[in-house]
C-alpha cells in the first residue's frame, strides 16, 4: 500500500490498520456492556417481579402467541447469519456480496417489526391487554397480569426500538457501500454494526423464554 | 493491497451456527409443551445461554477476538450476575408472608410466622 492511500484510509491517531480496526471493535464492545446493563435492569427487574407475582404473570404469558414469538426468533437468527456473511464478504473486499447480505438483513429486520407491531402488538391492544390504552382483562390477578403486560411492552418496545436502530444503521452502511466507502481492510463500520446487530439477536433470545414460554406450555 | 485485519471464519462454520440456534429454537419451543416443574424455567434459561454463547463466539468473533475483548465481555456478564443475583438474595430470602400474592393454595403456615419477629398472634 502507499502511503497515499495509507493516509486516506487510517486516521492520524492510529498507528495502523490492524490497530484502527482494534479500537473500533474495543469502542463497540464497551458499549454493548452498557447495553447489558441498560437491558440487565430491567431484566433484574422482571425477575423479582415475576418471583413475587407468579400466577399473574404466568396468566399473562399464555395471552402470548407462541407461534410469532417463535417465528421472529428464527427471523433474527436468520439475520444474524446474513449480517455475519456481510461482515465475512467486507473482510474479503466483496463489495457486492457485502451489500446484497446487508439488503437481505435490513428485510430480515423490517420482517421483526412488521411481526411485532402489525401481528402481536395489534393483537394484543384488540384482545384489551394493552396497559394504559385498553386493558379489559377482568379474569383472575388482573393487577398482575397488567403488570406482566407493562413488562411485556416496555422490554419489546425497547428491543423493538434498537431494531429500528439497526434498520437505519443498515440502510446507511448500504447508502455508504454503494457510494464505494469499504474496500478489502477498510470496513470497521461494518464489523461494528455487525456486533451491534447481533447483540440485539441476543436480547430477543433471552427475551423470547422469558416472556413467550416461562410458566410452561402445557 | 493490505493485509487482512481480522480472521475470516468459513462460510460452512456460519451455516452450521445458524442450523444449531435454529434447532436451539425449537427445542426450547418444544420443551415448553412438556411438563418438567421447576425445571421448564431452568431448561428454557440454559437453552437460552447456549445460543447467546454461540452467537458471541462465532457470530461476534470472540473466538478470534483479544483478551482485552474478551475481558471486557467478561465484565459485563459479570456485572449483570451481580445486579440480578444480589437483588434476588434479597427477595428470596423475604418470609413468605411479605409476598403479596402467595398462592392461596398454599397457606402460610405457623412455621413460616415463627421466623418473622412480631407475627406470633396469627394462628
Amino acid at each position: 500500500m502507499s502511503e497515499e492511500q495509507h493516509a486516506t484510509l487510517v486516521a492520524e491517531q492510529f498507528d495502523d490498520q490492524v490497530q484502527q480496526y482494534q479500537a473500533a471493535s474495543l469502542g463497540m464492545w464497551v458499549f454493548l456492556t452498557t447495553e447489558v446493563l441498560f437491558f440487565g435492569g430491567l431484566f433484574a427487574s422482571y425477575t423479582i417481579y415475576r418471583y413475587l407475582h407468579y400466577p399473574g404473570f404466568e396468566i399473562g404469558s399464555h395471552h402470548l402467541e407462541v407461534l410469532w414469538g417463535a417465528t421472529n426468533t428464527a427471523v433474527l437468527i436468520c439475520s444474524s447469519l446474513t449480517m455475519a456473511l456481510a461482515v465475512r464478504a467486507a473482510q474479503l473486499g466483496k463489495i457486492k456480496d457485502l451489500i446484497g447480505f446487508l439488503v437481505v438483513t435490513l428485510i430480515f429486520g423490517l420482517i421483526f417489526l412488521f411481526i411485532k407491531f402489525a401481528m402481536e402488538w395489534r393483537h394484543e391492544y384488540l384482545e384489551g391487554l394493552a396497559p394504559g390504552v385498553n386493558f379489559t382483562y377482568a379474569g383472575p390477578h388482573a393487577h398482575q397480569v397488567e403488570m406482566f403486560m407493562i413488562f411485556y411492552f416496555v422490554l419489546t418496545g425497547l428491543h423493538a426500538l434498537h431494531m429500528i436502530v439497526g434498520c437505519g444503521i443498515m440502510t446507511t452502511l448500504i447508502i455508504l457501500a454503494l457510494r464505494g466507502a469499504f474496500s478489502k481492510g477498510h470496513y470497521n463500520a461494518v464489523e461494528i454494526a455487525g456486533l451491534y446487530w447481533h447483540f440485539v439477536d441476543i436480547v430477543w433470545i433471552f427475551l423470547f423464554p422469558l416472556l413467550y414460554l416461562i410458566g410452561g406450555r402445557y | 493491497m493490505s493485509e487482512l485485519v481480522s480472521h475470516v471464519e468459513r462460510k460452512k462454520v456460519y451455516v452450521l451456527v445458524w442450523v444449531v440456534l435454529l434447532c436451539f429454537t425449537a427445542l426450547t419451543t418444544g420443551v415448553a409443551y412438556i411438563d418438567l416443574g421447576a425445571f421448564n424455567t431452568v431448561v428454557a434459561l440454559a437453552i437460552a445461554v447456549c445460543k447467546a454463547s454461540i452467537v458471541v463466539l462465532f457470530f461476534m468473533h470472540l473466538r478470534h477476538s483479544e483478551k482485552l475483548i474478551r475481558l471486557v465481555v467478561g465484565v459485563a456478564v459479570f456485572w449483570l450476575c451481580i445486579l440480578i443475583v444480589i437483588s434476588l438474595s434479597d427477595f428470596a430470602t423475604r418470609f413468605r408472608i411479605s409476598r403479596p400474592s402467595w398462592p392461596q393454595s398454599q397457606p402460610v403456615t405457623v412455621h413460616h410466622l415463627d421466623m418473622s419477629p412480631g407475627t406470633t398472634t396469627a394462628e
